[in-house]
């Protein structure tokens, strides 16, 4: 934890950017085009993919576009359409995206906000704060972004996810029947997910068995509310470790 | 079918929590920051919950039918086998979603 401490105290060291003057914003979007290019080729057909699942579940095909420029996040919105299908309860709805995206407030701690001038700017960078953007410009080669190729980027992906699910939506509404099994996407999603945010907590052993563990408690006790009852055992789990350990280090230091 | 109404409340109440989870902690940075419980969630909490919402993806797996599972667990298989071998998302979801949709429409693996 160190490590991410020193970078973001390193980070805040970084001057404020100068107002950009027109060439410097070309060279901002272009720049932010490339930075965009591996993540955002990926947000295109996950986006059809979203289009084409929403409007397989009944859903008009405009609900995919209200979705991915209104709450653009994709984890949630694809967990999202069953739910709404089944017309659950606004506070059903609340629920899910906080134990969703609730990951996001950790991503505060290191995300380069304090480069991104202006109230409108920095309003729209947290909106579009998604996993692929925290990502990118949280990465090694991104430490010195000005906050305006910050902010391009992400009206970039944003666009990419935007356009591929209502091209989805519009041509599944042409074909109908469609293709089953397109929904796999999202464990697909979250498989990639999974494998690349255990790879950052190599040796951490315990946090993927305890969330493995929380899944198999809320499955057989707590099925008709899996994702609250996995996250509050998950989270308990990890504070139970925490004391143990404190524990554990206190008496080793008392002997 | 669900009104264009409530599809819209939906989408707002989802927007309003997600952005607000994502832009109030910055208000609250120096006291995140300051706190060790904070930071060891922060740590551990990604992992856990990717974890989590990949068996909640997989919590309907037909497990008394052995038929019906072998579309899932081979896409499964594919996205891990595909990602790990070269650390591509697009690559890993885009094959493990083909095969997917390859085994249930063509083979009628479903």
């Amino acid at each position: 934890m160190g490590t991410v401490a020193a970078a973001v105290a390193d980070a805040s060291v970084i001057p404020v950017q100068a107002p950009a003057s027109a060439p410097g914003r070309r060279a901002d979007i272009a720049a932010a085009l490339r930075d965009s290019a591996s993540v955002g080729l990926g947000l295109v057909p996950l986006g059809l993919a979203f289009g084409v699942v929403a409007t397989h579940a009944g859903l008009p095909w405009w609900c995919a576009v209200l979705f991915t420029s209104l709450i653009y996040a994709g984890s949630l919105e694809f967990l999202l359409v069953p739910l709404v299908v089944a017309a659950v309860p606004l506070a059903t709805v609340a629920l899910t995206a906080f134990l969703v995206n609730v990951r996001h407030v950790f991503y505060s701690l290191s995300f380069p906000l304090h480069r991104v001038n202006g109230r409108l700017a920095k309003a729209y960078s947290t909106f579009a704060m998604t996993d692929e953007a925290y990502a990118l410009s949280t990465a090694d080669s991104a430490r010195d972004w000005p906050g305006r190729r910050i902010v391009w980027l992400q009206v970039l992906l944003q666009l990419y996810w935007v356009l591929g699910a209502t091209v989805g939506a519009l041509l599944s509404t042409l074909i109908p029947g469609g293709l089953n099994g397109l929904d796999f996407a999202m464990t697909a999603l979250f498989t990639v997910l999974a494998l690349d945010a255990l790879r950052d907590r190599r040796g951490d052993l315990p946090t993927p068995v305890l969330a493995v563990l929380s899944a198999l408690i809320a499955r057989w006790l707590f099925p008709g509310q899996f994702l609250l009852a996995a996250f509050v055992v998950f989270t308990a789990g990890l504070m139970v470790r925490r004391l143990v350990a404190g524990v554990a280090a206190r008496g080793s230091a008392d002997a | 079918m669900p009104d264009a109404g409530y599809l819209f409340a939906a989408a707002g109440v989802a927007a309003a929590v997600t952005w607000a989870l994502r832009a109030l902690p910055f208000a609250a940075l120096n006291a995140l920051r300051s706190s060790a419980i904070v930071r060891d969630l922060s740590a551990r909490t990604p992992a856990g919950v990717m974890v989590i919402l990949l068996c909640y993806c997989l919590r309907d797996l037909p497990v008394t039918h052995p038929a019906r599972l072998l579309a899932p667990l081979v896409a499964l298989a594919v996205t891990v086998a595909v990602h790990l071998w070269r650390r591509s998302a697009l690559l890993s979801i885009v094959g493990g979603t083909v095969v997917y949709v390859v085994l249930v429409n063509a083979v009628h693996l479903r």
